[in-house]
């Protein structure tokens, strides 16, 4: 087959150019800083409040993503109802929709006069009615964690989905013929096949919150130690031309996502063995 | 007997359908969960973008869409869209056909490091053309002795926007290239066929699906990418401000109705993207007869 040295040649060129020397070059700049500065600026308080709240916030965000996008992935897969196809191509909505969109359209959602947000305000009736507690949402870190939830929200679908697809429905029929009831079956037999997947769209999920800026930025009032996430903080030192200080906290930020990456990458292959293995 | 003879067969099966298949209840209750959340998350989301835009009518959503700022932040979307697009689509390719078509060492490592922009924060994304062409960068002080811009205008949006799209092409073509092997190529080139139309003529022909749907998705997040852009734009109205850009310029400006206006835009092309991709994906499984239609269904109704 011909193009072999044009093709690789091409690839790792163009590669190189555009990923791997500008990603050295936060390396490179960073190994210049002396101990001192740099965990002046990687341990700083503002700095370690900003990991504990996207962190924090990314978490949640992914577990929520995890459980309610295995009932949706289940529904989609096992049920048919009104309007499954469009539900189904809406669930990409947040990888198609730019972060920008969803930053202002939840921050105003979400917002004391918002449609969703005077649910919760003084100005609603129930709250006066019942004294429920008032809970402000944009501006606050409740707001990070719904921006969060929006962008995470397709990939423990998508992850879920082509396992549950592909999940031989024998093996539950044998499962309940041998006596096990519906809940049984699940918890026993199906739930552990979808793990590796749950897992691996939990990670994602996580990996993708962690580095998020576009949508936090605009429904987070992004007050230092309060509700300021690193890539704010990042954002932040940039615009004070404080490159050094940028620079450190990003490469701690690589240092995460290629860890996450590894895990994911490794909980793949755990996945792809658990499938063989069930096949033979 | 006529009454032995339909209750025996029916028996089975209705423990049968007990056991694989949760009770009507639960299954309402898990669709409502699901649809609750999608309305949540997802739908009014959508809808209010759109109310928000035409909130006070057709003639300032024109206003606000066909306003000079909003027309350069369009040109300069469909600029940098316009380069990193091609040029990302050209790497796919390429990258696809090292990996599907050639043995070698260090391949796992080529399709982790292809990757890796999907795993980095938009804001690192951008940062990291800053270090290299920025005032204090590596190439900064000859750039601007030679008086070039790059990071503060057009080259470097074109750069960032390549970055954070670069995997997309590829990450579509290589599983699908490496899923059709290469005996049809080999048969092709045994033929007589070039190199050159063995691609166009063998490859192309079945990747073409799957090429489209790369396209959609690099397409879509170049047009609205937003931290990596913001982080070497600069910010200059009317010259180096994306259509996302606009829209948060609007925005803090508290001019929300324009802002929605111009992210209307960007919501319209989403719904584009999701309804090509659910078309092609569509295309794609029919034409290879393997439409998907799930074995267990249950009608609820």
């Amino acid at each position: 087959m011909p193009g072999f040295k044009l093709t690789l040649g091409y690839t790792l060129l163009y590669l190189s150019l555009i990923v791997l020397i500008p990603l050295a070059a936060a390396f490179v700049k960073t190994s210049m800083l002396s101990w001192a500065q740099f965990s002046h600026d990687v341990f700083s308080p503002q700095a370690m409040a900003s990991y504990r709240l996207s962190f924090g916030a990314s978490l949640f965000a992914a577990l929520v993503n995890a459980v309610f996008g295995l009932i949706v992935a289940w529904v989609l897969v096992r049920y048919d109802f009104f309007g499954k196809r469009i539900v189904d191509a809406l669930v990409d909505l947040p990888f198609a929709l730019p972060t920008a969109v969803a930053g202002i359209t939840l921050a105003t959602l979400y917002a004391e006069n918002g449609w969703i947000g005077q649910l919760f305000s003084s100005s609603s009736n129930w709250h006066v009615l019942f004294h429920l507690p008032i809970i402000k949402i944009s501006f606050t870190r409740l707001g990070i964690f719904v921006a969060l939830t929006f962008i995470g929200l397709p990939f423990v679908v998508r992850t879920v989905q082509p396992v549950l697809e592909d999940f031989d429905s024998e093996i539950e029929e044998a499962a309940a013929s041998l006596g096990a009831n519906r809940w049984q079956a699940f918890w026993r037999i199906i739930f552990p096949t979808l793990l590796p997947a749950l897992l691996t769209g939990f990670a994602l999920a996580f990996a993708r919150a962690l580095g998020e800026y576009g949508s936090v930025v605009f429904i987070s009032s992004n007050i230092p130690m309060k509700t300021q996430i690193t890539p704010l903080l990042i954002m932040t030192k940039l615009e004070e031309f404080d490159y050094a200080g940028a620079t450190a906290l990003a490469v701690v930020m690589l240092v995460v996502s290629f860890v996450l990456l590894l895990s994911v990458n490794l909980l793949q292959c755990w996945a792809s063995r658990y499938n063989t293995s069930n096949l033979s | 007997m006529t009454t032995e003879a339909t209750i025996s067969p029916a028996r089975p099966r209705v423990v049968h359908r007990r056991s694989t298949h949760e009770s009507p209840l639960v299954r309402r209750l898990l669709i409502g969960v699901a649809l609750a959340f999608i309305a949540l998350f997802l739908v009014i989301p959508l809808v209010s973008v759109f109310a928000q835009a035409f909130a006070r009518g057709l003639g300032f959503y024109f206003q606000a869409v066909t306003d000079p700022l909003a027309l350069s932040a369009i040109r300069l979307t469909l600029i940098a869209a316009g380069i990193s697009v091609p040029l990302n689509c050209i790497f796919g390719v390429a990258a696809a056909w090292t990996i599907a078509k050639f043995d070698f060492r260090g391949k796992n490592i080529l399709l982790t490091l292809i990757d890796l922009p999907f795993s980095i924060s938009p804001v690192i994304s951008g940062l990291i053309y800053v270090l290299i062409f920025g005032a204090q960068g590596w190439f900064g002080p000859w750039l601007i002795g030679h008086n070039i811009r790059i990071i503060f205008a057009g080259p470097g949006i074109v750069l960032a926007t390549m970055f954070v799209t670069f995997p997309f092409v590829a990450r579509e073509l290589i599983p699908l290239m490496q899923a059709q092997g290469r005996t049809e190529e080999e048969a092709a080139r045994v033929l007589g066929a070039s190199g050159w139309q063995t691609f166009r003529r063998v490859t192309l022909p079945n990747i073409k699906w799957g090429l489209l749907y790369g396209v959609i998705l690099c397409n879509a997040r170049a047009m609205g990418e937003f931290g990596a852009v913001s982080v070497v734009s600069g910010h200059i109205r009317g010259q180096t401000s994306t259509i996302p850009l606009h829209v948060e310029i609007l925005y803090n400006d508290y001019n929300f109705t324009g802002a929605f206006a111009v992210a209307s835009l960007l919501a319209f092309l989403a719904l584009i993207t999701l309804a090509l991709k659910t078309w092609v994906e569509y295309r794609n499984n029919e034409l290879r007869g393997t439409a998907f239609t799930p074995v267990p269904v249950v009608k609820t109704k």
